[in-house]
């Protein structure tokens, strides 16, 4: 527990640091006006403009927005839904399906449906995730007109169009995920089948899915969360491509629009934000280990 | 000599019974690299990815030959041509050839592909070596600094350093280098620590040899194989993501091709000239594909534990 503390501190004023070299570039070829520095505090000295901004944050002010010229905090809070709505969807969507046709693999293995899962989830993970956006628009959109091709309604106000608009960017932001999650839960599974005390079930003559369930996919699971954590940051990596295909007004596009306008203040909250959910998530995964594995506890 | 065979032997039939057949003809004293080149090649798919590779560098080296116009040059009376004999995957909406952007973008992919790997190998596997070898306080800042990038999506990180930098191509490899780097640190770095705990690095100290020595001669290339894969793989998700930077016009300059401002260029005309944004993403697909199957068979001829698995 205490190494993750650990991690969980530095880890905010690196990812300060990059936005702050942003900040320096935005000075240079921004040319604003001085009063306009002066507002934003731009005039001050790196340093200073770094404390105060971290001052700020503890008081949960993200600063003002360049561009929009409103609080990033709102801004954030406008778009931070919709990001989050599609990341977990992709997130339990990609972690049921590629555990789920990882453990089929591993059962069936060498049969016809291992073969074609395989080499699906193969070239699952060589596909750009923009492309096979583009690619899903192409066919279900243009061609037999069943989705829209993008855009964003929230589900309150229609929960049919927003689930027609949603499942096209939530299978391309999981796609990736449940490739390589369906190809490690297959290495694992099938390594943990080797093991002695799965033979020792088998002869023990319990029946097929209290092997499967109890003995085998509980233990191999235990590499595949390491995995899933990992799916957390490649799925808000991922959104900002998919985000911008899809036209989808979430963080994603919120950070490539601030990037283009050199708006650094949304910069530096966008990416502290993104950085605050991943090391959450990892930290709940961290610790879903001991549920996993009763053999690991934390010092 | 015979003894290193039969221990070869035992630990090939307990994991790969198939390819055992041919062994008897393989004499012992073949060394360890051969042993893994075999494997390598007696996976299917790792061939396939490395001739895929090969044409790959091939295409690249070979553009200014192998394309049949200027991959630059404007042609307004030749403009959203559909595939034809004289344009084999049409044109673009500037009249430029695609199929002569395709196999140039192939020289861009494999150049920021190297380049940033070869970046974030040499700063990140240093960066590794030494935490691992001096330990204590070092060890905590670097990877606690490895840490901090890694809880920020690489992508997000090149988009950002790019942004800073400008596009271009030496901007996107310093900004692809940079996201790279943590994943090539932490690999070296748990690596050395576990070589460190070997004896012959104990007799190696005890001979009195210099840090820079040991870390170079002994450590280093014990580590090496796993590297080779992260390194391998790496390529393919630097050029993923060097398409996505293009994609989004971070990346890559305008007038050059490159395969993801291809896609996003030809994303506008989808509806009347799809190749233009089909081409350049097969083949950033099939390349990928060759690097995660290369990976894949190294992992296999590297990894005994894991053969005939993945």
């Amino acid at each position: 527990m205490v190494f993750l503390v650990m991690r969980l501190l530095p880890g905010d004023p690196l990812t300060l640091f990059i936005s702050q070299s942003q900040m320096a570039s935005g000075q240079l070829t921004v040319e604003q006006l001085n009063e306009l520095r002066h507002k934003f505090g731009l005039d001050k000295s790196l340093s200073m403009q770094y404390i105060d901004w971290i001052g700020g944050v503890l008081h949960g002010d993200l600063g003002m927005s360049i561009f929009y010229t409103t609080e990033v905090s709102t801004l954030v809070a406008e778009r931070m839904p919709i990001t989050l709505y599609l990341g977990m969807l992709a997130f339990i969507f990609s972690s049921l399906l590629g555990i789920l046709f990882g453990v089929i693999c591993a059962i069936r293995r060498g049969k016809w449906i291992d073969a074609v899962i395989t080499v699906v989830a193969n070239i699952g993970i060589t596909i750009p995730s923009f492309w096979f956006g583009i690619l899903l628009i192409y066919v279900f959109s243009l061609q037999f007109h069943w989705f829209p091709t993008g855009g964003y309604t929230s589900p309150f106000t229609d929960f049919g169009l927003n689930m027609r608009q949603v499942i096209m960017p939530v299978f391309c932001l999981s796609l990736f995920s449940i490739a390589s999650l369906t190809r490690q839960t297959r290495a694992s599974v099938l390594e943990v089948v080797r093991q002695d005390y799965v033979r020792t079930a088998w002869s023990k003559g319990l029946s097929e899915r209290v092997i499967v369930f109890r003995h085998t996919i509980k233990n191999a699971l235990i590499p595949v969360v390491t995995i899933i954590g990992v799916q957390v940051s490649l799925i808000f990596g991922g959104s900002v491509l998919v985000e911008t295909v899809f036209n989808i007004p979430g963080m994603g596009r919120l950070l490539t629009q601030a990037v283009f306008q050199h708006d650094y203040m949304i910069v530096q909250a966008g990416v502290l934000i993104v950085a605050v959910v991943v090391v959450l998530s990892n930290l709940i995964v961290d610790i879903s280990y001991g549920w996993f594995d009763p053999r690991i506890r934390y010092g | 000599m015979v003894k290193k065979g039969q221990i070869k032997k035992n630990s090939k039939s307990l994991s790969n019974e198939d390819a055992s057949a041919g062994f008897e003809k393989s004499p012992p004293r073949h060394g360890e690299l051969w042993w893994i080149v075999r494997v390598f090649f007696g996976r299917k798919l790792a061939v396939i990815g490395l001739v895929i590779i090969l044409a790959m560098i091939l295409t690249a080296i070979l553009a200014p030959w192998l394309a049949p116009y200027q991959p630059n040059k404007m042609d307004m009376t030749q403009v959203l041509q559909q595939p034809s004999w004289t344009h084999l995957l049409g044109t673009d909406s500037v009249g430029r050839d695609n199929l002569s952007r395709v196999i140039y973008g192939a020289r861009v992919s494999l150049m920021v592909a190297i380049g940033a790997i070869g970046m974030s190998a040499i700063i990140g596997e240093a960066l590794g070596l030494i935490a691992a070898y001096f330990g204590g306080f070092l060890l905590q800042i670097i990877m606690r600094l490895t840490d901090a990038l890694m809880a920020v999506p690489m992508l997000l990180i090149a988009l950002v350093i790019a942004s800073v930098l400008g596009g271009g191509l030496k901007n996107v490899i310093i900004a692809l280098g940079i996201g790279m780097i943590p994943v090539q640190c932490r690999m070296m770095c748990g690596q050395a620590l576990t070589i460190q705990q070997n004896d012959y690095i104990l007799a190696a100290r005890s001979m009195g040899i210099s840090g820079l020595r040991m870390m170079l001669r002994h450590i280093f290339p014990n580590a090496f194989p796993p590297l080779m894969i992260v390194t391998t793989v790496g390529l393919g998700a630097t050029i993923l993501a060097e398409a996505g930077l293009s994609f989004l016009g971070v990346g890559i300059l305008p007038p050059e091709a490159a395969w993801g401002s291809m896609i996003s260029d030809g994303y506008k005309f989808i509806l009347t000239n799809p190749i233009l944004s089909f081409a350049p993403g097969i083949c950033i697909m099939l390349v990928v594909f060759g690097f995660n199957m290369m990976g894949d068979g190294l992992r296999d001829a590297l990894d005994p534990r894991l053969r005939g698995i993945l």
